[in-house]
């Protein structure tokens, strides 16, 4: 549809108003990738970024790279949220401390050498080439043409790329992966622990935050029927945290019942 | 008449106007599916259901509606305020723009145009759709991230594990209609079934489809990212108002746009049903869209049926089946259909073709019965007891499963 419009000859405004839309807030988003302090923010500017030159793609012709680009991206970039949430941790933010000795200097040799290398490769590919244009790139249907090119003339390259990163993932799993050697606790096994124990207080299970309380938040013991708070009601996790509200506020007043 | 020239020839009002159009029905059809579905649910529990709105109750989704909208809206402190408003938003507007490629009726005249009701053609419009679809994980992500709170999290962690690991076995799925087909285009893909459904010739692929589709959606049985007994709300815990609307809003429209795929890549899209092919000139082709939306609401009633009969799967089998069935199962059909496909361009023989189909099933039924009689072994084996500890020294493990117990 758009290489059709393209074609049909309402081209170069269009793509110009395009360009100068997306492209300032493609380099914008790409500068805040790099400044933003909290990680999240920082993937989720890379993920746009990689949104924008999608557009780009589709707009010049190469609709199954602008689509297969954004199918691609946002779910790396969604795995590198992942890692973020559970590696770094939620609120992470940059620390400008250099932990391995030396790793400044050597990512910014790695980085201008990668970028001098994209230069001459990509200088290579368009001085004094003559380009043919997307017309005849796409004569044969753009799909199919990539497919012939990538089975046939690449299909080495293609092996070898697909080899190295099957290796990678498998390097990655050897990496993380620990041997059980107990035998899980399942729920059953926890099950079998509680009415082991000495006393059957908790064989039921502990007493869920904020039942008989005044509230209802998790933060707040809940109150055992005679009135007195029951602190195990309340999460390990808030307590260590320490927002654990002080159980003597929420604890009822026992009146004394005469007996008649 | 190549229908990818025909959406061409549109002026830009045209498509606007088709844009405005189909917003407008999945709105509508987002406001009658959730009386609907209340409908059929409290009819399959013998129940009466929503009935004060409206005649028989059907004003009650617009009454509700309303409700969400005047309702206060708040941003919980320790939100990511800017995150926290685009997450509902991102989530909205990736299942609209899905329809963008889904063809609901065929030739037909709009406002003296002869066109189809679809904004555009593109030769990729599947692949389209599906990354359409992992960008709206996006939306449910962020929402469970930005709440600033444990529950959304969990629920968002939960969701994007679960609708990254069906689109998986989704994307798989429909690797054998492109296949058959020959192509990514929607239009291409009905036009390729107008001997036999793909949900008839395909039937694997169909069946793996019609179960990811609802791994996709969050729907019962799989809805753990918002297991309410687990999660209170999961990733829309936090959220009030409009912006709950939206996610809500979202959800269904997301239900009708895996239906309207499923039923454009299996059920032959806007055409009739074998045999009333006649009718699809009624009303000068609009009564296309009848049929669409007939198929459409097919899917959405298995929906609801399975939401009001099977209980929620337990997370570790859900990602289990995900992983360990529906994935290797349609790698197996695409290596089948491949060869079948391969033979059948090649001009084999129909003895050929047969015979290598009795073959696939022959070997499909010795693993099945290998793997069950090792099934049987280690079950025997396990009521055996424990493993005794080898004669030559080794480091102390704890091999008896009491010491996990009693250490």
């Amino acid at each position: 549809m758009i290489s059709l419009a393209l074609q049909m000859g309402a081209t170069k405004t269009p793509e110009a108003v395009l360009f100068w839309i997306m492209a300032p807030i493609a380099v914008i988003a790409a500068l805040g990738m790099l400044f933003a302090k909290k990680a999240v923010h920082s993937a989720l500017l890379l993920a746009w970024v990689m949104i924008t030159l999608a557009f780009f793609y589709i707009a010049e012709g190469a609709l199954f790279l602008g689509i297969v680009q954004v199918v691609v991206y946002t779910g790396a970039v969604m795995m590198l949220f992942l890692f973020i949430l559970m590696l770094v941790g939620v609120d992470s933010s940059d620390s400008l401390v250099e932990t391995i000795k030396g790793q400044r200097s050597t990512s910014i040799v790695a980085a201008v050498g990668l970028g001098g290398l994209l230069i001459s490769l990509v200088g290579r590919a368009t001085v004094g080439a003559k380009s043919l244009g997307v017309e005849t790139a796409n004569a044969k249907g753009n799909v199919q043409a990539l497919a012939e090119e990538l089975f046939t003339k690449y299909v080495w390259a293609f092996e070898v790329v697909s080899a190295l990163l099957i290796t990678a993932a498998l390097g990655a799993m050897v990496l993380a992966h620990s041997q059980n050697i107990k035998s899980r606790t399942a729920q059953r096994d926890q099950s079998i622990a509680r009415f082991r124990k000495d006393s059957l207080a908790e064989a039921a299970g502990l007493p869920a935050p904020g039942v008989f309380a005044r509230h209802n938040a998790v933060d707040v013991p809940a109150l055992l029927p005679d009135g007195t708070p029951a602190p195990s009601s309340i999460s390990g996790t808030l307590k260590a945290r320490g927002d654990m509200l002080e159980s003597a506020l929420f604890e009822l007043e026992v009146k004394e019942v005469e007996e008649d | 008449m190549n229908t990818l020239e025909l959406l061409g020839k549109d002026p830009g009002w045209l498509t606007a106007v088709k844009g405005l159009i189909v917003f407008v029905i999945c709105v509508l059809a987002t406001l009658v599916s959730i009386v609907m579905e209340r409908k059929i649910v409290s009819w399959m529990q013998m129940r009466i259901g929503p009935n004060r709105t409206g005649p028989g109750g059907s004003l009650q989704s617009l009454a509700d509606g309303v409700k969400l909208a005047l309702k206060e809206d708040i941003i919980p402190a320790a939100a990511d305020r800017i995150v926290f408003v685009i997450a509902p938003v991102i989530s909205v507007t990736a299942c609209f723009m899905s329809f963008a490629v889904i063809p609901m009726t065929g030739v037909v005249n709009l406002f003296g145009y002869k066109t189809l009701l679809q904004l555009t053609d593109i030769p990729v419009g599947v692949l389209y759709i599906l990354a359409v679809a992992s960008f709206g994980v996006y939306g449910i992500v962020l929402a469970g991230w930005s709440s600033g709170s444990t529950y959304p999290l969990l629920g968002g962690l939960r969701s994007s594990a679960q609708v990254i690991s069906y689109e998986v076995a989704m994307g798989l799925s429909l690797v054998a209609v492109f296949i058959y087909s020959g192509s990514m285009s929607t239009n291409a893909i009905i036009a390729a079934q107008h001997n036999w459904w793909f949900g008839v010739t395909l039937f694997p692929s169909f069946v793996i489809y019609a179960i990811s589709m609802v791994g996709e959606t969050n729907r019962a049985p799989f809805d753990l990212a918002e297991a309410e007994g687990e999660l209170v709300g999961g990733f829309h815990t936090e959220y009030s108002s409009l912006k709950f609307a939206l996610f809500f809003l979202a959800e269904y429209v997301n239900i009708i746009g895996v239906s309207a795929l499923a039923s454009t890549l299996f059920l032959g899209g806007y055409h009739a049903l074998p045999g009333l092919g006649f009718t699809e000139n009624w009303l000068g082709g609009w009564f296309t869209l009848i049929w669409f939306l007939a198929k459409v609401s097919f899917f959405f009633y298995i929906f609801v049926w399975l939401r009001g009969t099977l209980p929620r799967m337990r997370y570790d089998q859900f990602m289990k089946f995900g992983w360990k069935v529906l994935i290797p199962v349609s790698l197996v059909w695409i290596m089948i259909v491949s060869t079948l496909r391969l033979m059948s361009n090649n001009g084999a023989s129909r003895v050929v073709v047969s015979s290598f189909a009795v073959g696939v099933v022959l070997v499909i039924l010795t693993v099945m019965q290998f793997m069950e009689s090792s099934k049987k072994k280690r079950e025997i084996e396990d009521q055996l007891g424990d493993v005794l500890a080898p004669s030559f020294p080794v480091p102390e493990l704890p091999t008896k499963k009491t010491d996990a117990l009693n250490g």
